[in-house]
């Protein structure tokens, strides 16, 4: 299996942990990462909050370096994935615009290659049976309630994912990790993203009952797929016991006995070795 | 069958014209310029129910589309709520008329800062800030967008001294302690092309970056 990485501009710094676990989690499934040569940020809310046409055009790069090698985009971060779907199909659909593209940016755009979320491509492509083949330590007793976030699952026309109010995707993934997901109702709901540094009491407010609802729920902890949800869930909780929230591919590292996955771990605020030891996973 | 209304059916074609006749209804063009059908909205306010940020909002997200409907441009374009809508899609995604609001938000803050409406000034100066590292960088480079963003917080009038500086400086120190936040940046090695896309989203019209 083969695919046109794209890290996005926090795999290598807020979010350094989701994109070295993700690297690893696909080499030990035998899962080829080739790194995007030359990819540029894809706007995140900012080009969409202020400006359309750039909010196609930034992302619609990253498809264009992409239509040589053919491959499926693997992307980590669900704002990168989406602005790409949106890029994509922009240039399947609009004529006048993918012409403006291609002689801006010298490419002929093939449609071939298309934008999956790296949760989609290890649940899906790689997919449960390989998974629990690869577990050396299963994650026997961790209660964990799976988060999605808003935009890796909407809108769902573009996505296409499972549901979009009830996607069981990850919990389907972190059961052949061998964990249990619990059943809980904020699966999909917003953790205020770019507002953490704007209006950051919105982001505590939303961050914090999705957190508490996670507790309410009976989870030790939270399973993530975004690096700005992480990071708020993590840094902006302010509830009565603190949740280690983790990124699903750290948590698919701990049971494919990676050797990394404790240096990964360090890199959070919420200590989630407590929770580990207390379940005899570390 | 005929219907007795007791009004002459000349009289109602003959009421004066509201505006000139060349321009085009506020909603008319908020549906053509998102390509969302903003008037199919029959106000069951699904969309402000589940939105995670209504409750800071001036007008809730039904509201506003029904401020659009009827024609209150000055109000919906004033509004925080433009501002404060994070594009989380929940409410598109439950609409039972199929309405994305999040497009249609875009092309509200769009015409905000076109026709010269102030937008929030904390949020306009974070996605000021995000562009101007990627045109600088290609990629975003945190440290350098952070104390941008900063700057222009201090450069609003009034300006917005103490609005989570402390709770951000710990944040920041935390992150660069646990080797989260890089000092040097990651350039895009062909910046001809980036200048390039920045260059027709300016001259479109529908920008102010």
């Amino acid at each position: 299996m083969r695919y046109t990485y794209y890290p996005g501009c926090t795999a290598g710094t807020t979010a350094v942990e989701f994109g070295h676990s993700t690297e690893a989690v696909c080499r030990a499934l035998g899962v080829e990462l080739v790194e995007l040569e030359d990819w540029n940020c894809c706007g995140a809310s900012s080009a969409h909050a202020l400006d359309h046409t750039l909010s196609l055009a930034l992302p619609g790069r990253n498809v264009a370096l992409a239509q040589q090698a053919g491959l499926d985009i693997a992307i980590p971060c669900p704002a990168c994935y989406q602005n790409t779907l949106s890029a994509d199909n922009a240039l399947r659909q609009d004529e006048e615009w993918r012409r403006r593209m291609e002689s801006l940016l010298g490419f002929s755009y093939t449609g071939r290659p298309r934008p999956r979320h790296i949760l989609d491509v290890l649940a899906n492509d790689v997919g449960p049976e390989m998974i629990r083949a690869g577990v050396t330590r299963p994650l026997r007793g961790l209660k964990v309630a799976s988060y999605y976030g808003c935009v890796l699952v909407r809108p769902p026309e573009k996505t296409g994912w499972d549901d979009p109010e009830h996607p069981t995707t990850m919990d389907r993934l972190m059961e052949a990790l061998g964990a249990t997901p619990v059943e809980w109702s904020y699966k999909v709901d917003c953790c205020g993203a770019s507002m953490t540094l704007s209006i950051s009491q919105v982001v505590v407010q939303l961050s914090s009952r999705i957190v508490a609802a996670a507790i309410e729920a009976g989870a030790d902890c939270i399973a993530s797929a975004c690096g700005i949800c992480q990071i708020n869930l993590d840094t902006r909780q302010e509830v009565y016991k603190k949740m280690p929230v983790f990124y699903f591919t750290e948590l698919m590292g701990l049971a494919l006995g990676l050797p990394d996955t404790v240096k990964w771990l360090s890199k959070h605020a919420v200590n989630p070795l407590p929770v580990l030891r207390a379940r005899g996973l570390v | 069958m005929t219907i007795e209304t007791g009004i002459e059916v000349g009289a109602i074609n003959q009421s004066p014209p509201v505006r000139a006749i060349n321009q085009s209804p506020f909603w008319s063009v908020v549906s053509e310029r998102s390509g969302e059908h903003v008037q199919n909205c029959f106000y069951c306010q699904k969309c402000t129910a589940g939105c995670p940020t209504a409750y800071v909002m001036d007008y809730k997200p039904a509201q506003l589309l029904r401020l659009i409907q009827l024609e209150q441009k000055e109000r919906v374009l004033g509004s925080t709520a433009i501002w404060l809508c994070v594009g989380c899609e929940t409410c598109g995604t439950r609409c039972p008329n199929h309405i994305r609001l999040a497009p249609v938000m875009d092309v509200l803050r769009q015409m905000a800062l076109v026709e010269g409406f102030a937008p929030h000034p904390a949020v306009y100066a974070l996605h000021r800030s995000f562009l101007d590292s990627i045109r600088l960088w290609g990629r975003v480079h945190e440290v350098s967008m952070l104390l941008e963003y900063k700057t222009r917080c201090l450069l609003t009038k009034p300006p917005l001294f103490f609005q989570g500086l402390l709770s951000d400086a710990k944040m920041g120190a935390s992150l660069m302690l646990k080797g989260k936040l890089s000092l040097t940046p990651e350039r895009v090695r062909r910046m001809k092309d980036i200048k390039e896309l920045f260059k027709p989203a300016a001259q479109d019209g529908s920008s102010e970056v």
